[in-house]
């Protein structure tokens, strides 16, 4: 299999080789005395042109490549949650103890601990016969997380046992067609590959993101995709990682693709500090961190993206739903222009090679609610968020646009909003989704029956707000009718009661979807009642000023546990506004 | 070491060379010119039998017949050493200072190696630069990078002089020093840094690194990197607090984009080439707190917007790479606000990790917040009464056009001397607040408002700061006190009806 050829040229991180035999394209090779990683990502002739995933200065032309004979792939197997990964699954903890603080380049390091010994229990017995996808067993992985050990071939079980093991370590033995092979509990997958499935489903569970703009107005089904695009500063880091942190799926793979080295280490120190709501453990016990910073090699940032969503599909064919972050997906673009570059290919838009579009949607495609292969029957999702990154926040760019061509779920972060710290600084009117209609009977059934109602209404304020705004700005506010005033305020109080959301407020950070439920029933209440006054003729100066109304503002304050307070706010307008009426 | 005198072509700062064996990407290289002089360049691409070498300098006076060209074997290094402080050196590292090139403890290569995400610590300790709207509103911490967007004819080294002279932190014993690297600006600009220093006795705990506009440009692809690696050295191996400062980084650009171009690449955004997010990473990346290690880089780049465009891809990739910006305004330098710091469009992305109980205050989030929401509501109501007149705006829209214009001339004008404290810093910031209706305070927690709001205890804890603030120039402090008075009496009532409610 291996193949050794000589290097011919080196420009940054691409280099070219010759007399690599019969090496395929996307095959591993290692450049040089140091053995750097690298992918053929062409062959003309007998020249194969090899993108290196580590720094390339000081290599001379002359220096030899082997050829691996194998894709990029990576380990899947127990150990994976709690890591902590560079774009091409080499865990950066091991990478310090290898080589310091700083990342030194050729460093040589398995991506699973080989050492560990894991308790397997087996699930399957002896002479049962088994098809790729049954699950064999199962490793409690961290405190939360069941880590099921999945059958890679299809045949009769020779031999299974439970037992303290490491990976390296048979925990049974197959017969297949092609004769008896060992069953460990871990096994390799290229990258490039989605993992096979075997029926994908339509998204009618959304994935409660306790973010009360999103839950409301801009659902996210589970399995589904959404994208946040958006200037610089307008919060896109800050939301993903609220997501990450609050949102209701069993897995979190978060990928750092080319952005700051710090943002990076703020979510490993903060992980593991954080509480689930559900299980009381840090949420670190099921989360992956793939970090590959805008200073690290620049096509191993190409590589991190598909290293993570191998990763949330390993898990979702255990029957779990993952989340997937990605941010910022522009770096990856930019990794493809520069690699793109380097190739002297003919540009597309923008300097992007014409093949972003199509990569984009391969990688987004991968995302979905599944039936998963083999036995016992179960479902699991993939949902993927990518951030986007748009020069000048501009998203007539292209990344933008072919991200929005194939996302469901556009977030849109607004600069104007996060200069006046309006957060989540995701703008109500300009965001959308296209799971709301799908999604409707899961609201009315778990949360309330007026749930859509009530949505619709406030978003028709909200969008009314804007078209009197307009007004305002030519003949002020003075000049409008009572009751389109009455609209402005309570706008503003959806605004700012309701959509505004401090992502540091110990209380505020998370809602869930009963308490949004409560708080905008109230405000629509308080709506229902002031318009009510107004058209009784009671003074639209009366009627902000009155007291329930504070209380209204600091709702989002109260609480998961008592929520009977904020139920009770709805009774308390009902109060007030009575008695308005009859003085 | 072999020597070359096989030079086919040259473009530009670029130099080809054929038949050559043997040489390494990104290796140096010397030149020696017909005239015998030499210059250094950097291997850019090579394959089995020729090579590609940009040169740090100018290229005229080579030609192809008589230029030699040597490979030395090796990447760029910089010899550094502690006895660097209080030097000058040019844009490529020599001493400019006429005195002997201190003497090497240790050979660094100038590109660095990224710091691995794992041993990264989170930079937390606040530093107190004395400018309120950086202190308040876009709070710095050590190890972070935090670039000033400015533009032409703005007082942006102004500011950047008065920052190195104030910053301090809580712990005022530990090792401090300052890394300046001059990026292709005028000998006038630099000069002005130099008297700075020297006038405030930071020029012996400073390293100086200067290409200047009638240097090569190629050159400064390399300043910005030395003062790096000599940072990284005082800060990781020499336990000492560095503070960087680079100026300005669209003469860096531009350099980028000039060998771009003479390589015929495909050019990005207005020619830029597309790995430019890239590259000002490897510069911009190179700031932080290592676990387990006492020093720490922080970065203050200084870039000016071309046409004051914050769109145009120099200010752009930076703020996707840098962990906020300060937003220098035109408006603001117009009315003669100094520093003109504009509060909207500036941000600092690890405020929230220096400011809050024991570090600065409780209610440091929240007053920032609220100061950031009433200032913005301000400003668009100027635009809004503009056009209606102020007679039509509401009595809460006129207080806030009324703070609005008290923030600019109090809170953001200090001059270039004034050194604030954060507690007179956040005093004053509530004094201001005072202006506007409580019930218009929603990002501040009810019970700050009791503790530290106007004519609360909080507030008058420190009479001498008040005075202090009030001191400033603050034509408007007559006018203000009138409606101060009865508004706090309204308030009073109403807070104390809500309590008994409860």
């Amino acid at each position: 299999m291996a193949k050794t050829g000589t290097l011919v040229r080196i420009t940054g991180p691409v280099v070219v080789a010759k007399d690599l035999g019969h090496a395929k394209l996307y095959d591993v090779v290692r450049v040089g005395e140091e053995k750097l990683v690298g992918e053929i990502i062409k062959i003309v002739g007998n020249e194969f042109v090899i993108q290196v995933y580590e720094d390339t200065a000081g290599i001379r032309p002359g220096e030899p490549v082997i050829s691996t004979g194998e894709p990029l792939s990576v380990e899947l197997g127990p150990g994976i949650l709690r890591s902590f990964y560079d774009g091409i699954q080499r865990p950066l903890e091991k990478i310090e103890e290898a080589a310091g603080a700083f990342i030194t380049r050729g460093i040589n390091v398995a991506p699973l601990d080989h050492k560990k010994k894991w308790e397997f229990k087996a699930l399957k017995k002896k002479g049962e016969s088994v098809e790729v996808g049954d699950i064999l067993g199962e490793v409690q992985e961290t405190d939360v997380i069941t880590h099921r050990i999945l059958a890679n071939d299809s045949g009769k079980l020779t031999d299974i046992r439970s037992g303290k093991f490491t990976l390296d370590d048979p925990i049974g033995e197959i017969d297949t067609r092609k004769g008896k092979v060992p069953a460990y509990m871990y096994h390799r997958w290229v990258v490039r590959k989605p993992r096979p499935y075997r029926e994908k489903f339509p998204p009618i569970v959304p994935l409660s993101t306790g973010m009360r703009l999103v839950d409301t107005f801009a659902p996210i089904a589970k399995g589904g995709t959404a994208c946040i695009p958006g200037p610089f500063g307008s919060g896109k880091t800050v939301t993903q990682q609220s997501l990450a942190k609050w949102s209701d799926a069993e897995i979190v793979v978060y990928i750092g693709c080319g952005e700051r080295g710090n943002e990076m280490t703020e979510v490993l120190n903060e992980f593991p500090k954080i509480l689930d709501p559900k299980s009381g453990k840090p949420l670190m016990e099921r989360t992956v961190l793939i970090a590959n910073t805008s200073n690290m090699p620049v096509a191993a940032r190409e590589a991190s993206i598909y290293t993570g969503i191998t990763l949330a599909e390993y898990y979702r064919d255990m029957g779990y739903g993952v989340s997937l972050m990605a941010d910022s997906t522009s770096r990856w673009a930019e990794a493809l222009r520069e690699i793109s570059g380097r190739l002297e290919e003919m540009p597309g838009e923008e300097g992007y090679p014409a093949y972003l579009a199509r990569k984009l949607a391969e990688f987004y495609e991968r995302a979905g609610r599944v039936k998963t292969l083999g036995s016992p029957d179960r479902e699991g999702s993939v949902t993927v968020i990518g951030a986007v990154s748009p020069p000048g926040g501009d998203i007539s760019e292209p990344v933008s646009q072919n991200t929005l061509r194939v996302t469901k779920v556009f977030l849109a972060l607004d600069a104007s909003l996060a200069h006046r710290r309006h957060f989540p600084a995701i703008h109500w009117l300009k965001s959308y989704s296209l799971y709301t209609d799908t999604l409707d009977p899961w609201y009315e059934e778990n949360i309330g029956s007026d749930w859509p109602t009530l949505r619709n209404e406030a978003m028709a304020l909200l969008q009314k707000e804007a078209e009197l705004q307009e007004i305002v700005q030519l003949v002020g506010p003075d000049a409008l009718p009572e009751k389109e005033q009455a609209i402005l305020l309570i706008a503003k109080m959806i605004r700012e009661d309701y959509l505004q959301q401090s992502a540091f407020h110990e209380i505020d950070a998370f809602a869930s979807m009963k308490k949004q439920y409560l708080m905008l029933r109230n405000i629509m209440r308080f709506y229902e009642r002031a318009i009510g006054a107004v058209d009784l003729g009671i003074q639209l100066k009366t009627i902000s000023g009155v007291k329930v109304r504070e209380k209204v503002g600091r709702m989002k304050e109260i609480p998961e546990e008592r929520l009977n307070d904020v139920e009770a706010i709805y009774k308390e307008i009902d109060r007030e506004f009575d008695s308005l009426r009859k003085e | 070491m072999k020597e070359y005198k096989t030079v086919s072509q040259i473009a530009g700062p670029l130099v080809f060379v054929e038949n050559v064996s043997g040489v390494g990407y990104n290796e140096l290289v010397e030149v020696t010119l017909p005239n015998g002089n030499k210059q250094k360049g950097q291997v850019l691409d090579v394959t089995d039998t020729h090579a590609v070498v940009q040169i740090f300098g100018s290229t005229s006076g080579l030609n192809t017949t008589q230029t030699s060209v040597k490979f030395l074997g090796e990447t760029m290094k910089l010899g550094v050493s502690t006895e660097m402080l209080g030097r000058i050196f040019s844009g490529l590292g020599e001493p400019k200072d006429n005195a002997p090139k201190p003497v090497a403890e240790k050979y660094l290569d100038i590109s660095g190696a990224a710091i691995n995400p794992y041993s990264r610590a989170e930079p937390r300790d606040f530093i107190q630069t004395g400018v309120s709207t950086i202190d308040c509103m876009n709070t710095l911490v050590r190890g972070q990078k935090l670039p000033i967007f400015s533009a032409s004819g703005l007082p942006h080294n102004q500011l950047a002089v008065q920052i190195a002279r104030q910053s301090k932190t809580k712990d005022q014993k530990e090792e401090f020093a300052v890394v300046f690297a001059a990026v292709g600006i005028t000998h006038e600009e630099a000069s002005f840094f130099m008297r700075d220093f020297e006038k405030t006795g930071a020029l012996e705990r400073a390293v100086l690194f200067l290409n200047l506009a009638d240097d090569p440009s190629v050159e400064r692809i390399i300043t910005p990197r030395l003062a790096l690696t000599t940072a990284e050295y005082l800060a990781f191996e020499k336990d000492m607090h560095v503070l960087v400062i680079i100026t300005d980084m669209t003469n860096y650009c531009e350099a980028l984009r000039e060998i771009a171009s003479a390589r015929q690449e495909v050019p990005g955004r207005r020619g830029y080439p597309g790995y430019m997010y890239t590259d000002l990473s490897t510069i911009y990346e190179r700031a932080g707190r290592i676990k387990g290690r006492k020093g720490t880089v922080t970065q203050f780049p200084i870039l000016t917007m071309p046409g004051d465009d914050i769109t145009h891809p120099i200010p752009d990739l930076t703020g996707y790479i840098t962990e906020g910006q300060i937003v220098l305004s035109r408006d603001l330098h117009r009315k003669n606000v100094a520093p003109p710091v504009d509060p909207l469009p500036s941000l600092s992305r690890l405020m929230n990790l220096g400011i809050g109980d024991g570090r600065t205050r409780e209610d440091h989030r929240g007053i920032a917040d609220q100061l950031y929401a009433a200032y913005a509501n301000g400003r668009d109501l100027r635009s809004l009464s503009a056009v209606v007149g102020e007679e039509s705006l509401t009595d809460t829209d006129r207080k806030y056009l009324r703070f609005a214009d008290d923030f600019e001339k109090r809170f953001i004008m200090q001059g270039s001397n004034e050194d604030r404290t954060i507690e007179q810093t956040l005093s004053l910031g509530w004094e201001l607040l005072g202006s506007l209706p409580t019930e218009e305070l929603k990002r501040v927690k009810v019970e700050y408002i009791k503790k530290y709001g106007a004519g609360s205890k909080g507030s008058s804890e420190a009479p001498a700061e008040k005075k202090a603030a009030q001191e400033g120039p603050s034509p408007t402090n007559p006018e203000k006190a009138a409606p101060k008075a009865p508004l706090k009496a309204k308030k009073a009532p109403s807070k104390g009806k809500r309590k008994s409610r409860k």
